[in-house]
């Protein structure tokens, strides 16, 4: 990926990324974090990372958002008042936050200092082939047992859930 | 094209019978009448029993399958007849108990079978990812199954508090996985052990052991992470309690001796400590929370996790002795709790569940056999011989004694001793307590009674005739290799 690409990508991605913290109304805040999952499944694809990249989408742009969009609607999230905010609460997310800061920037430093050569990949690595090739033959005991895990999931909802 | 590897048909019957069983009750349960549906439990019986029989006719076999990631042994097969005996027993005790309840049928029947897969999956895997999702498929039908009597709240809270703190629990296991995946580079039994052996233990594996011993350590309700067990075999269906303490104990269980036995074995020396005082933890809270109870359901629940705390003693003296000792205790636990639990269900009735231990008052003169067996499963559960509970017991002590845990095996003792008083104060009930009040009579129930004939000719049986089956799990043990 060079270097165009990955600004095209960085710039509106953190510029979303920031809406989701700063916005006041929770359901904007849920609706950038949809772009954002969408730029970072954009990222995976140009790292030859298509599997990954769709289930990026699937997985979370698409039914841990809807969770998200149920739960601010089940609870009737309004925008969010200020003076509900502890400020302990606060204290503590920014001290999270300068630590996290910190840390990155520490093991940057050092990743750059000894920089190695990034691996070569095998062949296909990361395409739908490539993962089912592996699901059908490596992992094709796990991969017959989560049918039947998630027949179980289906059947204990319906139980679970029905009239 | 993708080429398929060889399949082993073979290693993978077990599992596929009683899922396929499953199925079948799923889909003939669509159109059936709801006084048929007893039908659907037979169905059940049947697929089971087929499992049992092909289990033991593949006992001696011994053969890896899938790259190593599966296997066909016979510690497998002698868990699966462990598996097939609490199934058969739960259908058996559920056909009336589900007429008195408001629980479906068809689900009911249908999740117990595929938790079975879980089971049997989970005795098979020689390798962490089939382990964790054998797990998985296991917990969670039962946590659907403990909540499965929607209309009462404690069924409610138990599946609950059983789904998150379980999901918790899984949470360590796979994070101890993706350690020790990390630490020796492979997933599979065989190569772990291979690496262990090799290059002795480094901190990441150590903690990533760690983290497996709190992720089996909740399966199977060892102290400190039994908090749950007391609140969940309360609040569900007590089938599903009685299913709960054998079949899911069984099968955590067998994880946990295939992967600390074989294959952590080569560092026996780092992780026996941590067990041994899990073991005195486990056994010591059970007994002693036991005693105040009364509720006997609820004491059932604390002495499930005194028994655990029996198991974790086999797993420390480990080697042959011990691992036998293990295999054979969870066929006698397995049996005298099942009985138990059977005769809690006979005395309850439509809208009383009947279990305090002032509801067993007078129970010997009014019903006189029912007080008789619960007089067995109680003297065994408390190790009394000539029955199977003190067999077991002896067994699991004596491999301590001669593995040189002798405070172990002391301790042990001792708490089965305390465990005397709260069993004993059953019997003490049935037998020389009035009931104030006169209950209307028990209506027949002659699967019911079946399940509970079954279970105290095999407690009384197997402890008056130990060998054959001590013979057994000895041989399946030494399959590990």
């Amino acid at each position: 990926m060079d270097l165009l690409t990955f600004f095209m990508l960085a710039v509106p991605l953190v510029l979303f990324a920031a809406v989701v913290i700063l916005h006041p109304s929770p359901v904007y805040s849920a609706m950038s974090l949809v772009v954002v999952m969408s730029f970072l499944a954009l990222y995976f694809f140009f790292l030859d990372a298509h599997m990954l990249g769709w289930f990026q989408i699937i997985v979370y742009a698409g039914s841990i958002m809807v969770l998200f969009l149920f739960v601010i609607m089940l609870l009737n999230l309004q925008n969010d008042p200020q003076e509900h905010q502890q400020p302990s609460l606060r204290t503590a997310s920014r001290i999270g936050g300068a630590v996290l800061i910190a840390e990155l920037v520490f093991l940057f430093s050092r990743s750059s200092s000894s920089e190695k050569a990034a691996a070569e990949l095998p062949e296909g690595f990361g395409t739908v082939v490539a993962l089912s090739e592996k699901l059908f033959t490596d992992f094709l005991i796990p991969f017959e047992i989560t049918s039947i895990l998630l027949l179980i999931a289906a059947v204990g909802a319906v139980v679970l859930a029905k009239r | 094209m993708i080429k398929l590897p060889p399949v082993n048909w073979l290693s993978l019957l077990p599992a596929i019978i009683p899922a396929f069983t499953g199925i079948l009750v799923l889909c003939w349960d669509l159109g059936m009448k709801n006084e048929e549906r007893h039908r659907l439990a037979w169905l059940g019986i049947l697929g089971l029993a087929i499992t049992a029989v092909v289990s033991f006719c593949l006992l001696g076999r011994n053969e890896p399958a899938f790259n190593g990631s599966y296997t066909l042994d016979s510690y497998a097969m002698f868990f699966n007849l462990i598996f097939c005996l609490a199934g058969i027993l739960t259908f058996l005790m559920s056909i009336q108990y589900l007429h008195t309840s408001d629980i479906h049928a068809g689900e009911y029947y249908a999740l117990i079978l595929f938790a079975i897969v879980g089971m049997v999956v989970m005795a098979a895997a020689t390798d962490l990812v089939n382990i964790f999702l054998g797990l998985e498929t296991m917990s969670i039908a039962v946590y659907v199954l403990a909540g499965i009597w929607r209309q009462r709240l404690q069924s409610n809270e138990a599946a609950l508090k059983y789904f998150l703190l379980g999901a918790f629990a899984s949470g360590f296991l796979l994070y101890g996985i993706a350690l020790l995946y990390g630490a020796t580079g492979s997933i599979q039994l065989g190569k772990i052990a291979m690496h262990v052996n090799e290059h002795g233990a480094s901190t990441i594996l150590l903690i990533g052991v760690a983290m497996l011993i709190v992720g089996f350590g909740f399966k199977v309700a060892a102290a400190p992470f039994h908090v749950w067990t007391p609140d969940v075999y309360e609040g569900a269906p007590t089938t599903i309690t009685a299913f709960m303490a054998v079949g899911v104990k069984a099968a955590a269980f067998a994880a946990f001796a295939r992967v600390f036995l074989h294959t952590l074995g080569g560092i026996h020396g780092q992780w026996e400590g941590i067990l041994w005082v899990l073991a005195v933890l486990t056994m010591t809270v059970g007994n002693i929370t036991a005693l105040v109870q009364n509720n006997v359901k609820r004491m059932l629940a604390y002495s499930s996790i005194a028994h655990a705390g029996y198991l974790l003693v086999a797993m420390v003296a480990g080697k042959e002795l011990g691992g036998a000792a293990l295999m054979y205790y969870l066929v006698a636990y397995g049996l005298m709790n099942l009985g138990a639990f059977g005769v809690i269900i006979a005395v309850g009735r439509r809208g009383e569940p009947n279990e305090e231990f002032a509801d067993f008052a007078g129970l010997g003169f009014r019903y006189p056999l029912l007080a008789l067996a619960m007089t067995v499963f109680m003297l065994s559960l408390t190790g009394i011989p000539p029955l199977v509970g003190f067999v077991g017991k002896f067994y699991i002590f004596s491999a301590a004694v001669k593995a040189g845990y002798l405070w172990l095996a002391v301790i042990g003792v001792l708490n089965s001793v305390i465990s005397a008083y709260y069993y004993i104060r059953v019997i003490v009930s049935m037998y020389m307590h009035e009931g104030d009040k006169v209950p209307e009579k028990l209506s027949a129930r002659p699967a019911l009674a079946v399940a509970i004939l079954i279970a105290a000719v095999g407690t009384i049986w197997l402890g008056v005739f130990p060998s054959a089956s001590m013979a057994l799990s000895r041989l399946s043990f030494l399959a590990l290799g």
